[in-house]
């Protein structure tokens, strides 16, 4: 049985498969047909709804998620809200209407998804400035791309869009939102339905703690694993395999954990991406900066860290940091805990050290100590949702001049995320000058051998690989001569606006 | 008795509450827009509300049958074994169909022969149609086209459009186009410029995939609802499929989730498979191809592999010279025969040539059939002598912009090498000096040079590229549009036409027309959908023409219809009055005439009333075909258009010469639409079509594994520009003043296509970018899409090659290639 209400109104489905995604639930069996298909694989955006989850203060708080890969079973104690949802009668929502006005839909058919999220930016939106969102400035680039970044426009080339997620502020809302938005009662019941016991729903399993898990795995070793199932759901959209028996690592508590420890922060392996990146802007702002162009806002509020790492794709994009940052990793199985370096998780192409029982319970990134650097450079066909061709993630300290604890790890470049050993020694206890850095190229080469394909050739990963470290390089010479420069000596740009870190 | 006097007043109130405070907004009006033309889309408050339907929307009865087909693992080859009981044995399967099971025609070429519908024997590239199977569900036919058991002897795949023509393997023969003595004009000239380009080709990504319903009728017949720019021609072609005549299928088409091209011929196949299910099972059928299968089936834009070498004076003049296309056409003609047509007839863009030859090859290749896409070829063609004009530049020391404008078509030189002569010259020329200065074009190129002589990673560019792009189907015949108007007693009207709405505001403009002669309020017209029982044998919505042809048709019938009423209010109503003809008018919902104590007035809806009531006829067909066209393609001359669209842009751009990485800071586009019909729309039309051809040069890279296997095959791999991609500054500005020198409807101009070569700034500014770190009087080849990967290898064979001469430049003494 899941219950969760829909545009408002209250809604309980049993008996449904556990591989039904919410796009397939809406379109075939609520006849809701205004969300679009237009790829299932959640790059598009075309299928965009909000998630209405509870806030912790008595209200709800939206998100946008791809319906092609988001579990049905996953709306269990949310308000799901769709394009059809917004307009109260004939009034239009404000970003509706600001679509209409601004001449921002053509075909129409990614319409809907940009409907919904710019629905959600707007509720946020509401919600900071107390309901009053004329009185808000402007949006800046930042958060548009944040909040559109994952919304394709065939038609329009995005410029009456944007002036519609810029107009929509000013639209007078109390006649003009769904009467559910500020309804204390919806909210209240979303609370209750969403504390209630997740029980297992048929083949779909909703363990609360560790040990039922372990339990789960034992009498259903057949049954996979699933939290944003934004990977996941691609072998039942793409690949068409049927996930008969799925088991929910969302309720756990031990996996949602977020707590900063003396040594470093402990990130539960279900913690999504959203989550995590007020917590990285406060302390690694360059991993919260990659986020920016990492996926899509869709994706980062299902994606998971911990889905990130088990499964050690060699272009996902997190693990590269995790490497260059020492982290650990807390793996557990009903035999107990094992902590291990990140380093030692990745064996071959998508294989790791995990134990067949075993489940990675944490992250743990150890704090960059005072002096420590972190650069991470991500390079793509396209600067937004886009899969890395190479991702360079760089740490190391300066001492008297000299690099020390040089961590050079990459993406995109073997079979598993992995360190550049062979540049890192070269530049370990030197200082950054051209010749230790030419001397890191030269061994960078032999490195790693890299693979030609849809994104990048190999030449042009070797060659984007080595020119990161120059760019390191000049990163770093850059930023220790500060002060050097005369006011009328612009400093010596060493990467574009849309790209600096 | 309702009449239209009380509809109007319904429909003068706001019908959303969006309207009443439109006026606060912040950006609404940033365009300045004239607010009675620039009209919403007709769909705008549906598709923002989930309203507006498409073909995987529409409902249908519980027993309808979903179809998947089964595709090529392999590029070429022979067919030896095609199993399909796995197949038919797989859950919930129906029916499955392959070669065999085709009653009537199993070609479905469009124009030429040569596009099986299921492979027979010969499989053609990887992806190609095998069979089809129809199951309950739709992941349950996806999944049972997975088992069918297909063993094939494989034969090397030929992936090279080049090779190809040099072993003449052609879809079509090649075509020439020369004006004067070019050999004399090349050896005779004080500079002899050459170059060489890769273009590569574009997946349309509609956002709505290929799709359609089909529902068997009465007396063997079908009703076709399919997401299709071309009607007639997938009615025609479901009829010969199944063997019944055209008029036992009805095409209908309310709207489409993006075209582009890509349902011109493209959506025909699936309706007819769809049909040949729909009729053996008497069942409804529905397909619908998933974006993998979409991408893999379909045509794209043709890649094209081009030549040129020029000669040029001391100024950088053309003096004449010869120009070759390959366009890579993939396994069939299709359309290729027009599209390489129209990269010939664009090799000249907004310069004259002079002496010129222009060749154009249609080379075979195993990959699926290109096709149509936004330009048709234009932009390609176009590619090269923008190549080109950069090149003389950095080869004389001029400013790229100095080049260009020396080269414009110009009085003495209006001619083009295929004898059209260019019209509204000063046009041209007044459009880029206005945006020379808005843009403060020089101003920026000095502040640009200064900046780049002291950053050695980040270097920009800037570039203005013109457009001049001709209207009309190359095609004569397709240079006709029907319309069907109907007046109800109500008063209110319904307008069909043989146009489709795929996004770009068709029906709306078209509704405009009829309005604006019948003197209705726009909600007083209404369009159902284009369907082939309303407004037959029409050509598809392509070449920009939908407007041009379907705006004057609907004219057409709007003022007949005019006329009846117009005579009858003479005879019947005011017979007493003594009034001319010339007196009367409709408008504001009224018929009018005189003024004063001689005025006589009659509410819209209560002339129809009378009219009715009078037996007067209130259906009007309209008819339109356009004057003045012809080309010879023995000779290679004429005028295949009826007039040209200008525009021009300004795009500057910065580059991480480490990276490869750029970024689009600023366009300004002033363009060319004659007297806007939608200034709102129009504008659409620019800013869409410029971003398409961004991502077209930029990011949008099809790659296909060296057995032909299409790996980008999805937007995981396939990145058409988002959001961000949108440029910081983005200036877009309908030229003024200049209504169009022929008389098209209402002298405005068709917009579709022109816009989308306004992108070849971007390229163009990328490639001045790099020319500033090249030696001097080089500027470095750039294929595209022009990747980050591809920008970063550019640098790295400058400073490969630095002593050389950057790669890809060949010198003067390079073989030519000889067509």
């Amino acid at each position: 049985m899941i219950d969760f209400h829909f545009n408002g109104e209250p809604h309980s489905l049993a008996g449904l498969p556990a591989d039904i995604s919410v796009l397939e639930l809406l379109r075939l069996r609520l006849g809701a047909t205004g969300t679009k298909e237009g790829c299932a694989s959640g790059d598009c955006g075309a299928c965009t709804v909000a998630i209405g989850e509870p806030d912790g203060h008595g209200g709800l708080r939206y998100h946008n998620a791809n319906a092609c890969i988001l579990p049905a079973h996953q709306l269990k104690g949310r308000h799901l809200v769709t394009v059809e949802g917004l307009a109260r009668g004939d009034a239009l929502h404000p970003a509706q209407a600001a679509m209409v006005d601004c001449h921002a839909s053509q075909c129409g058919f990614c319409t809907p998804g940009i409907v919904m999220s710019l629905f959600t930016l707007y509720e946020a939106s509401s919600h900071e400035s107390g309901g009053q969102t004329a009185t808000l400035a402007p949006y800046s680039q930042a958060r548009l791309e944040a909040a559109l970044g994952g919304n394709l426009c065939r038609c329009t080339g995005y410029r009456p869009i944007r002036d519609a997620a810029q107009a929509m502020l000013a639209y007078p809302a109390d006649q003009h939102r769904p009467t559910w938005t500020d309804n204390q009662q919806l909210s209240d019941q979303v609370a209750a339905s969403h504390q209630e016991d997740p029980a297992d729903d048929g083949h779909y399993h909703r363990p609360n703690h560790l040990a039922e898990l372990f339990a789960l795995r034992r009498d259903h070793p057949s049954a996979r694993l699933v939290a944003g199932a934004t990977d996941l759901w691609l072998e039942r959209t793409q690949q068409l395999k049927e996930l008969p028996e799925l088991i929910d690592l969302c309720n756990l508590a031990e996996l949602q954990v977020l707590e900063e420890h003396d040594q470093g922060l402990h990130i539960g392996a279900a913690v999504t991406y959203a989550r995590l990146e007020p917590v990285f802007e406060t302390h690694f702002p360059a991993f919260a900066r990659l986020l920016h162009r990492f996926a899509s806002s869709q994706i980062r509020h299902r994606a998971t860290l911990g889905g990130n790492v088990a499964n050690a794709s060699p272009i996902g994009d997190g693990p590269p940091v995790l490497l260059a940052l020492d982290a650990s990793l807390l793996l557990e199985s009903p035999e107990g805990a094992r902590e291990m370096p990140a380093q030692d998780f990745f064996l071959d192409y998508r294989q790791t050290a995990l134990g067949a029982q075993e489940v990675l319970r944490e992250i743990r990134l150890p704090w960059l100590t005072e002096g420590r650097q972190l650069k991470v450079w991500k390079l793509s066909k396209r600067r937004e949702d886009d899969i890395s061709a190479v991702l360079g993630a760089f740490s190391w300290q300066l001492e008297d001049g000299r690099l020390r604890d040089v961590r050079l790890a990459f993406g995109g470049m073997a079979a598993i995320p992995a360190r550049a050993r062979g540049a890192e020694t070269a530049l370990e206890g030197q200082p950054p000058s051209e010749a230790a850095f030419a001397a890191a190229k030269q061994a960078l080469d032999d490195d790693f051998q890299p693979l030609s394909d849809v994104r990048g050739s190999s030449a042009y990963r070797r060659l984007a690989a080595a020119n990161l470290l120059e760019r390191l390089r000049l990163k770093i010479v850059t930023d220790t001569s500060q002060g050097a420069n005369t006011p009328n000596t612009p400093a010596m740009e060493v990467m574009l606006d849309a790209y600096a870190d | 008795m309702r009449t239209l006097t009380k509809l109007s007043a319904a429909s003068a109130a706001p019908d959303r509450a969006g309207e009443e405070y439109a006026g606060d907004t912040k950006g609404v009006d940033a365009k300045r827009l004239d607010k009675k033309a620039a009209q919403r889309h007709e769909s705008a408050i549906k598709h923002v509300t989930g309203q507006a339907a498409y073909i995987d929307d529409l409902p249908a009865p519980a027993n309808a049958l979903h179809i998947a087909i089964g595709l090529s693992p392999l590029a070429h080859g022979r067919l030896e074994r095609l199993d399909l009981d796995p197949v038919r044995a797989m859950p919930g399967v129906v029916d499955v169909i392959s070669f065999h099971d085709v009653p009537g025609h199993t070609d479905i070429g469009p124009v030429f022969h040569g596009d099986p519908i299921f492979v027979e024997n010969e499989i053609s590239y990887a992806g190609q149609c095998l069979f089809a199977v129809a199951a309950d569900s739709h992941d349950a036919a996806r999944r049972a086209a997975k088992a069918a058991i297909i063993e094939i002897d494989e034969q090397p795949a030929s992936l090279d459009p080049v090779a190809a023509t040099e072993k003449n393997d052609l879809v079509r023969p090649t075509h020439v186009q020369q004006s004067g003595d070019w050999q004399q004009s090349l050896s005779n000239a004080r500079h002899v410029v050459s170059g060489e380009q890769f273009i590569g080709g574009q997946e349309h990504f509609y956002l709505e995939g290929q799709a359609c319903l089909v529902t068997p009728s009465e007396d063997e017949g079908v009703v076709v609802h399919t997401s299709n720019q071309h009607p007639s021609e997938t009615q025609k072609l479901v009829a010969e499929v199944l063997g019944i005549p055209f008029h036992a299928v009805t095409v209908e088409v309310r709207r489409m989730g993006g075209g582009f091209g890509g349902k011109e011929t493209q959506a025909s196949p699936w309706a007819c498979i769809a049909a040949l299910i729909a009729r053996r099972t008497q069942r409804p059928a529905r397909l619908r191809l998933s974006r993998g299968d979409d991408m893999r089936l379909t045509g794209k834009r043709h890649p094209f592999h081009s030549r040129y070498r020029l000669g040029v004076d001391d100024d950088g003049v053309i003096q004449g010279g010869d120009m070759t296309l390959i366009g890579d056409c993939g396994y069939s003609p299709d359309l290729s025969e027009a599209i390489v047509d129209r990269a010939m007839f664009h090799a000249d863009n907004a310069y004259s040539l002079g002496a010129a030859r222009v060749t154009g090859h249609r080379a075979r290749t195993h990959t699926a059939s290109n096709t149509a896409f936004r330009g048709f070829g234009g932009p390609q063609g176009m590619m090269l002598i923008e190549q080109a004009m950069d090149d003389i530049a950095h080869r004389l020391g001029e400013d790229p912009l100095t080049i260009r404008k020396r080269n414009l078509y110009r009085h003495g030189r209006e001619t083009t090498h295929y004898g059209q002569e260019v019209e509204q010259l000063d046009l041209l020329h007044s459009l880029i000096g206005q945006l020379e200065s808005s843009s403060d074009y020089w101003a920026r190129r000095a502040e640009i040079s200064a900046y780049n002589a002291r950053s050695p990673i980040i270097r920009r560019g800037l570039a203005l590229t013109p457009v001049k792009f001709g209207i009309s189907f190359t095609a004569k015949h397709l240079n006709q549009a029907g319309a069907l108007l109907h007046v109800y007693t109500d008063g209110s009207v319904m307008i069909n036409h043989g146009g489709t709405e795929m996004g770009q505001g068709l029906h709306t403009k078209v509704c405009q027309v009829v309005a604006r002669e019948l003197g209705l309020e726009l909600s007083c017209v209404s369009i159902s959908a284009t369907r082939t029982d309303k407004v037959p044998n029409t050509s598809p919505t392509a070449a920009s023409s939908g407007a041009d042809l379907n705006g004057q048709a609907a004219r057409d019938a709007a003022l007949k219809l005019r006329e009846r009423l117009f005579a009858f209010a003479l005879e019947t109503l005011w017979p007493q009055a003594g009034l001319k003809l010339g007196d009367l008018q409709l408008k504001g919902g009224m018929l009018m005439a005189g003024s004063g104590e001689g005025k006589y007035r009659i509410a819209w809806g209560e002339l129809v009333q009378a009219a009715y009531i009078g037996r007067v006829s209130l259906s009007a067909q309209g008819f339109y075909s356009t004057p003045l066209i012809h080309y010879d393609r023995e000779a290679a001359k004429g005028r295949p258009f009826y007039y040209f669209a200008y525009g021009a842009a300004v795009s500057e751009v910065a580059v991480d010469t480490l990276s490869g990485e750029y970024q689009v800071t600023r366009v300004d586009i002033l363009h060319d639409v004659g007297d806007s019909l939608n200034p709102a729309i129009d504008i659409g039309q620019i800013e869409g079509g410029f971003i398409q051809g961004m991502g077209w040069l930029t990011s949008e890279e099809l790659k296909w594994n060296d057995a032909g296997r299409l790996l980008s095959d999805g937007p995981a791999t396939y990145k058409i520009p988002a959001f961000g991609d949108l440029p910081a500054t983005f200036n877009v500005e309908l030229l003024e003043g200049h209504p169009n020198s022929q008389a098209s409807i209402y002298r405005s101009k068709a917009v579709g296509e022109p816009p989308f070569m306004l992108a070849i700034s971007v390229w163009s500014a990328l490639r001045n970018a790099l020319a500033s770190l090249a030696p001097d009087g080089q500027c470095p080849r750039l294929d595209t899409p022009a990747t980050p990967e591809r920008v970063l290898m550019a640098i790295a064979a400058m400073q490969d090659h630095g002593d050389k001469g950057p790669a890809g430049h060949p010198r003067e003494d390079d073989a030519h290639v000889q067509a």
